[in-house]
């Protein structure tokens, strides 16, 4: 299995369509074949294991990809918005490689450093040159052949690689993606980074669908709008805090006014429920779908479909309108569980850790193997629950739960109830280290301009609420809570700050 | 028959149909396409072969057989006129569930 193989169908059944674009510059899928199979030949011509790239989206991003696989060897888009330490240290992680990046990176690199760079349309132009007539390379159809390192964000330490084999990319594609179902009229807007597993999966299913993918390299609502406008797209893909900012800019106008935008899926982070209420009033003739994985997972393993998000919005019922902060069902390709800390399955309504396992499940770390247990089950450390119908609510990080006099707390629920006040814009609870209660709930709260509120108000509010174990000991009050580019609040950057002072 | 592991392709022997193999059962008989066994990587083609009109209806890119059992399934990545058997017996198209797109 190789994701070549999927291209190549690409080429074989729509050749002539365009696979993507980018600002002026566009490829057909038959061009990215010839470009990839190219690049590919250059890439065994040199002494490199990896081929790295660093920089947002561009047209090199699918031909890096198909290339490295049509060459067999890894795929490593890294996150250029790290601190340059920080970057240098991943690369120190993948040498040798051929690194695809930008003119002022390229120029900055050390000779010798084990790390070839080029610069991005140099990149892109060598590929598209033609090839020079010689036989088609074969590409490995080895399944255990290594597809994508992804490095993740750590809690601790060094970032982790995540380890996703030409067998997981292809099985999820497989799974979710029927071939060539889209329109040639089709567009999807791309907005999120190469370096995020909703990247890389949105190039394998674009072109399995062979659906038009138009590439927006920096994010903003005002441009995103008026791409999606002028290039009439048909499809996009979201992460919530860039939902957030559409919406916001939207909402002063009489309608969003994109009549060809049938289907927003959105995911990577926490769907807030009034913020998928009014971009569904925005939208009303949209199609939503939230879509929930890991880059463990090859990206996706639960769907809330249309259907779902259409059914929720209109009920009277709460349990029934709760749905829409539901992911929802598995995949038909996945199975999912809830487990306790010992390990037991629990039954629906009972919150634990959402483990989860099918074939596009890698949980293989570089250097730390396979993080499976010996049935093949991943544990997602995500904590949540099923619905007595199989729909999975999350409930936050499974290592973000406060332990407090033996009692497990959920942050995300004393959060709810304090965003819920009239004057709290933000906050954020997590647990400090506390001698009486092993740890004690502290809470950093964003006021709203012109309001005000003390610690005790908001600790009354709580405890009106919730149990009184879950009232935070400590409040705090700053201007901004910390997230990171894909809308995550990164509640242990707080608790570090807070130990700190 | 080593050429029936996932990921082998097998080429028609009478028209332009290709495949790969996505699952295959323990005790595999070989595929035909328009009623000529297919061939493996690097096995030549024999002339004198002729698609068989009882195995002409096609096969699709981008769709996948199967054999009753389910546990053989072919994709199609080159498609032809012959369509697809073994011992005689078509392989029938699996249907798509078709999911919302996600990404």
């Amino acid at each position: 299995m190789n994701v070549m193989m999927l291209l190549e169908m690409a080429a074989q059944g729509f050749g002539e369509r365009v696979a993507f674009s980018n600002g002026e510059a566009s490829m057909t899928y038959g061009q990215l074949f010839g470009a990839a199979q190219q690049a590919a030949r250059q890439l065994k011509s040199r002494d490199c294991e990896y081929v790295a790239m660093l920089g947002v989206s561009s047209l090199a991003l699918p031909i890096g990809l198909f290339a490295s696989a049509c060459a067999g060897l890894p795929f490593v888009p890294l996150n250029y918005r790290l601190a340059a330490k920080e970057i240098e240290a991943l690369l120190q992680r993948i040498q040798p490689a051929w690194l695809i990046t930008d003119r002022e990176r390229v120029e900055s690199r050390p000779a010798g450093s084990g790390i070839e760079a080029i610069e991005r349309q140099q990149f892109i132009d060598l590929a598209r040159a033609g090839h020079d007539g010689s036989r088609q390379p074969a590409w490995s159809m080895d399944q255990e052949d290594v597809g994508v390192l992804l490095f993740t964000s750590g809690t601790t330490g060094a970032p982790k690689a995540a380890v996703l084999r030409q067998k997981h990319l292809v099985s999820y594609i497989f799974a979710s993606v029927e071939f060539g179902c889209a329109a040639e009229s089709d567009a999807a807007l791309v907005a999120v980074p190469p370096y995020h597993i909703a990247g890389i999966a949105a190039v394998l299913s674009s072109v399995y669908s062979g659906r038009r993918v138009v590439q927006l390299p920096n994010f903003s609502a005002g441009e995103w709008i008026k791409l999606a406008r002028r290039e009439r797209v048909t499809n996009a893909f979201l992460v919530p805090t860039m939902l957030a900012q559409i919406v916001n800019e939207l909402e002063g106008e009489a309608s969003a006014d994109m009549p060809h935008l049938r289907a927003l899926s959105y995911g990577g982070g926490k769907m807030p429920q009034s913020l998928i209420e009014r971009a569904m009033a925005l939208f009303p003739e949209t199609d939503f779908t939230n879509a929930y994985g890991l880059t463990e997972t090859s990206s996706t393993i639960a769907l809330l479909g249309p259907n779902d998000h259409r059914d929720a919005a209109a009920s009277q019922n709460p349990q029934l309108r709760r749905r829409l902060t539901s992911v929802g069902r598995p995949l038909p390709s996945v199975e999912v569980e809830i487990r306790d800390e010992a390990g037991a399955v629990l039954a629906p309504g009972q919150r634990g850790e959402i483990y989860v396992r099918g074939e596009q499940v890698s949980g293989e770390y570089v250097g730390r193997g396979s993080s499976l247990d010996a049935d093949g089950w991943f544990p997602t450390r995500d904590a949540g629950s099923l619905d007595e119908e199989g729909y999975l609510f999350l409930e936050g990080r499974a290592d973000d739960v406060i332990v407090r006099g033996g009692e497990n707390l959920s942050p995300g629920e004393i959060e709810d109830v304090l965003l819920a006040h009239q004057a709290v814009a933000d906050a954020a609870v997590f647990g400090v280290p506390d001698e009486q209660w092993g740890e004690a709930v502290a809470a950093i709260v964003v006021i709203k301009p012109g309001e005000a509120v003390s610690t005790q108000e908001l600790q009354a509010w709580v405890g009106d609420q919730l149990r009184s174990s879950r009232v935070p000991q400590s409040i705090r009050f700053t201007e901004e809570l910390p997230y990171n580019e894909m809308g995550k609040l990164l509640r242990r950057v707080l608790k570090k700050r807070y130990q700190e002072h | 028959m080593s050429q029936y592991k996932p990921g082998a392709r097998l080429r028609s022997a009478v028209c332009t149909t290709e495949v790969v193999v996505i699952a295959v059962p323990d005790t595999v008989t070989p595929v035909s396409c328009g009623g000529a066994m297919m061939m493996g990587e690097g096995e030549q083609l024999s002339d004198g072969v002729t698609l068989a009109p009882l195995f002409a209806d096609g096969t699709e890119l981008g769709k996948r057989y199967s054999d009753d059992s389910g546990q053989l399934e072919l994709l199609c990545v080159k498609p032809g006129e012959g369509s697809l058997s073994v011992d005689g017996v078509a392989l029938t198209l699996k249907g798509a569930k078709p999911l919302p797109s996600s990404d």
